[in-house]
């Protein structure tokens, strides 16, 4: 007997995990970026460009930018499953939020390595 | 669900069905779950934006950066600033919340309003003490 499974698209499991993983991901990093502001006492220019000079901060930051744009993916694509009903608006709208969200991506990618930095 | 579950009449006669979301009194726990949603919303459409203009000012010269200190005192920035933060807090306070409720802890009906009352006046106490160094 072979076992087939006969509906559904199974991803939701992924999502459910894959949300929850990003959000303490993202979670870790705003304590971060606060303890070092506490113990920094406040952040002034010089600390702040500092900061961004450590490699291991750009590439956390990086890392917090990729767990964000998963987590607002998923977050958002519900959002528009759940309250836009004609399939092509929703398709539309939904590959508009990928556009942006590569986009934002591109943007983090550009002021962390950047011809500016 | 098995048959049994079914009530006999669906629904019953006379009884009026009430699905106008703005018509129902909406549980606190309902009111969180909303606002982390349209918080979500938020920060995707303005925050994230907002941000990256924002670190890629501030990293860019002396001049930027107090360009975008100067800019940021505007009393319309700071609202708007006031807003994100928090739409920020709450979508924190609100995860946390659900990352608990994940792992079973606090999944009966009181400690569920508890908790939900919480985040709502953690994030609003949080989103004060901010406000309160912006000004």
């Amino acid at each position: 007997m072979v076992a087939r499974i006969i509906v559904g698209a199974h991803y939701g499991w992924k999502d459910w995990l894959a949300q929850r993983a990003t959000a303490v991901v993202m979670a870790l990093y705003t304590l971060l970026l606060l303890g070092i502001a506490l113990y920094e006492g406040g952040i002034d220019y010089a600390t702040w460009t500092g900061l961004f000079a450590h490699p291991a901060f750009r590439i956390a930051t990086l890392l917090f930018g990729l767990a964000l744009l998963w987590h607002a993916w998923i977050g958002m694509r519900d959002i528009w499953m759940d309250y836009v009903k004609p399939a092509g608006l929703r398709l539309t709208i939904e590959a508009a939020t990928v556009l942006i969200l590569v986009a934002y991506l591109a943007w983090l990618v550009e002021v962390l390595w950047g011809p500016g930095r | 669900m098995s048959d049994s579950e079914l009530p006999a009449e669906l629904p019953r006669a006379g009884r009026p069905v009430y699905l106008n979301l703005l018509a129902i009194r909406q549980p606190v726990p309902a009111i969180v779950s909303i606002l982390h949603r349209v918080s979500g919303a938020l920060l995707f459409l303005v925050g994230i934006p907002l941000l990256l203009w924002a670190v890629q000012q501030s990293l860019a010269s002396p001049e930027a950066w107090a360009a975008l200190r100067a800019s940021l005192a505007h009393p319309l920035a700071k609202l708007l600033l006031l807003g994100l933060v928090w739409a920020y807090l709450h979508h924190f306070c609100a995860g946390i919340r659900y990352l608990l409720l994940d792992l079973h802890i606090g999944t009966e009906l009181t400690p569920l309003r508890q908790s939900s009352y919480a985040v709502l006046i953690v994030s609003l106490a949080l989103t004060a003490v901010v406000g309160a160094r912006l000004w």
